[in-house]
């Protein structure tokens, strides 16, 4: 292996991460939002609002991002409706990654049960206290793996955005090899980079996985 | 006046059908009720109704002389005033044992935090769980977790307290602590509706015996008559599934 | 843009698919990715039942290395797969491995990753009872295993297999970054072809190319969801 090569690379690389990085996060957080949002209205079954999530859900876990990507990169410009690759990186995301948070949000508000909103009720808490108090904290704690899981999934779609145009990991290592043919270098340091990115969330997880289950599972 | 009043209550799910067929009791002010029955004959359906977690069909329920049936909106006041206690203690379980307790009476009922402490401890000494007043329910027993469940309803001063089969799911060295803490409250005069498959502790603990089969209400007695001297025939077959003959033995037989 | 231009974009868009053999075209690239995704998965089922059967074999080695083998197809992005393999492989065996041939060595691989971990997780959720009770009527481990056990994890296994089959033939839209000419690589054509005539087409192509994933994926998922609830029940 040339590290030479290596090394005068490595700097294009971060570029890449740092840019993976940005985007998946912003995307992240958005997802976050849309998914709190999906999940309240589902649980809550307020009317209209309850099918479009539900419609939103189903095309959002049955397309897969490459696809919206291009349609939002390539198609909606003929509509009229010019996006950026990176606007379009973090829409298709905040698309995609919406759905999978309601989910898991929605799965976890459903764990905390009948009896535990009936004990609520008995001791006289109102539907919003019952919520703040009762519901809601027991509900982050159970969704906590789920998230994660979540957030790693979002970031490795993150590898698609060269398809829009950004100069991600991709991008550069396929550069790289088609420039100079250095494919060894190049795709060891595509596959560091990612491991930097994705190693820690994901023992992360397993950590928080084996704590909550030791910790917050006990039953009433 | 009866402190609460049920009459007529019509209970019936869309796919069970009918569960209470029309119900009437009156329940007067430090009365101990203990509703016997075979199972799914509506008991704990009746408890559900009074404190409004369920919706009834028929009837009415009248707390101190209030209609508090089919209440869509300010329920939980009047939940306030009843305590409810259920077989699966169902403690919250991301808040300590005080917290559980403090939770109603601060939140809802909006009253000081240092009185109800002071409230709070007093009753987890009575039934002898002030040392574990910072721990999580996970760390405790089931009897344990029952005991808070009971204080956690007296801290809300409430009118009438409702039991359901609240020491059903527990091993027998546990039940003796909860229904010796249930005891003590009756004696207090408390009023309190009961439902429990513990005879002999209906027999000592309850002013009335209220006998449920298949949605009403079958026979209505005092313990000692119920007991010895069931009227129906339905309340002898109930009260006979309890008792055993004694089998003879393989050498009697010889 | 107005409504009436938008009108007019999206309906000369739709005429591009029935230009010529367009949509033919369109749908022989949809079998080209249904072809792999179906390959894939069965490979992947096959394989990863007996991988998640030794991932349970209470043997210190096995386990980490079947550990290594499942994290690291977690954590990789297909795409970085996909690359390893068709330009890796080139490079570090001097053959010339065709776009499909990557797809499919790739997609088995990580299928097998995440189908093997479903069904370890599946084993691990059959009750202790269930052996034990086996074990109370007199029957072999073998025997437990055969008849009691797998008939159980199977059950399990049929809506997370789904879910996965799902997200394989996704996935499979990323082949087009390795020269495999499927739906995506046929679309581009079309739009390409008719860059001039009806510049409005990649609406219509895209439009399309998302709906036949959306058609094939949604029953799928909605069957897993059916089998979910009815399992809980």
């Amino acid at each position: 292996m040339d590290f030479n090569f290596i090394k005068e690379v490595i700097p294009l690389y971060v570029e890449a991460t740092w840019l993976t990085l940005r985007i998946g996060f912003i995307g992240i957080i958005l997802s976050f939002i849309t998914g709190i949002f999906c999940a309240v209205v589902r649980y809550w079954k307020i009317p209209v609002l309850n099918v479009i999530v539900r419609v939103y859900t189903e095309i959002s876990r049955n397309t897969p991002l490459l696809i919206q990507l291009f349609f939002l990169y390539f198609a909606l410009p003929r509509l009229g409706v010019k996006l950026s690759g990176e606007q379009c990186g973090i829409i298709g995301l905040t698309f995609l990654g919406g759905s999978y948070m309601a989910e898991t949000f929605r799965s976890s508000l459903e764990t905390v049960g009948r009896p535990q909103l009936e004990s609520g009720m008995c001791v006289g808490l109102n539907k919003i206290q019952l919520v703040r108090y009762v519901v809601l904290p027991q509900a982050l704690s159970v969704s906590v793996p789920g998230l994660v899981a979540n957030i790693i999934f979002l970031l490795k779609e993150t590898s698609v955005f060269s398809a829009v145009a950004l100069a991600d990991l991709m991008y550069v290592a396929k550069d790289l090899i088609g420039l100079y043919y250095k494919t060894e270098e190049s795709l060891f340091l595509l596959v560091i980079a990612y491991f930097i990115i994705l190693l820690p969330i994901s023992l992360l997880s397993r950590f928080i996985e084996k704590r909550l289950r030791y910790g917050q599972f006990g039953n009433s | 006046m009866a402190l609460l009043k049920i009459n007529n209550l019509v209970k019936s799910y869309k796919e069970a059908g009918g569960i209470l067929k029309g119900v009437s009791l009156d329940v007067h002010k430090g009365e101990v009720i203990v509703i016997l029955g075979p199972s799914g004959c509506g008991k704990s359906t009746l408890l559900r109704c009074i404190n409004g977690l369920e919706s009834i069909q028929g009837g009415e329920i009248l707390l101190d002389g209030e209609v508090i049936s089919n209440r869509k909106n300010d329920m939980h006041l009047i939940r306030q005033k009843i305590g409810m206690v259920f077989q699966s203690y169902d403690l919250f379980p991301n808040l300590t044992v005080l917290k559980n307790i403090l939770l109603g009476p601060v939140k809802a009922q909006k009253r000081d935090k240092a009185e109800v402490t002071a409230q709070a401890e007093k009753l987890l000494e009575r039934v002898g769980l002030l040392d574990r007043k910072d721990s999580y329910p996970r760390q405790l027993s089931g009897g344990q977790k029952q005991r808070v469940a009971i204080v956690r309803a007296l801290c809300m001063n409430p009118e009438i307290l409702l039991f359901d089969e609240v020491t059903a799911a527990l091993d027998p060295e546990m039940v003796r602590e909860v229904l010796d803490v249930m005891m003590d409250l009756a004696k207090e005069g408390r009023t309190m509706l009961i439902v429990t498959h513990q005879l002999e502790f209906a027999r000592a603990v309850a002013d009335r015996i209220v006998f449920i089969d298949e949605g009403v209400i079958v026979e209505e007695a005092k313990p000692e008559e119920f007991f010895t001297n069931p009227k129906t025939e339905r309340a002898k077959k109930f009260l006979d599934a309890f008792k055993f003959e004694k089998r003879v033995t393989y050498a009697e037989m010889i | 843009m107005d409504s009436s231009e938008i009108l007019n974009a999206l309906s000369t868009a739709f005429s591009v698919l029935f230009k010529g053999k367009n949509f033919v075209r369109l749908l022989g690239g949809l079998g080209v990715t249904i072809w792999i995704a179906a390959l894939s998965v069965a490979l992947s089922l096959v394989l990863g039942f007996l991988f998640g059967i030794v991932m349970n074999i209470k043997n210190r080695a096995v386990k980490v290395v079947c550990g290594i083998y499942l994290e690291f197809m977690r954590i990789m992005p297909q795409m970085v797969l996909l690359f390893l393999a068709y330009f890796g492989i080139t490079h570090v065996f001097g053959i010339s491995i065709s776009g499909e041939a990557a797809s499919i060595i790739v997609f088995t691989l990580w299928g097998t990753a995440e189908m093997g971990d479903l069904v370890r997780g599946a084993l691990q959720s059959i009750p202790l009872h269930q052996y034990e009770s086996g074990r109370a009527i007199g029957l072999t481990e073998r025997q437990i295993f055969f008849y009691i056990i797998i008939p159980q994890t199977v059950k399990r296994l049929v809506p997370l297999s789904m879910n996965l089959i799902t997200r394989m033939i996704k996935t499979t839209s990323l082949v087009v970054f390795v020269g495999v000419i499927e739906v995506v690589k046929i679309g581009q054509q079309i739009i390409e072809a008719n860059r001039l005539t009806i510049p409005t087409a990649s609406i219509a192509v895209y439009g399309l190319i998302f709906f036949m994933y959306f058609i094939v994926c949604w029953p799928l998922s909605l069957a897993a969801d059916k089998i979910e609830k009815k399992q809980k029940m």
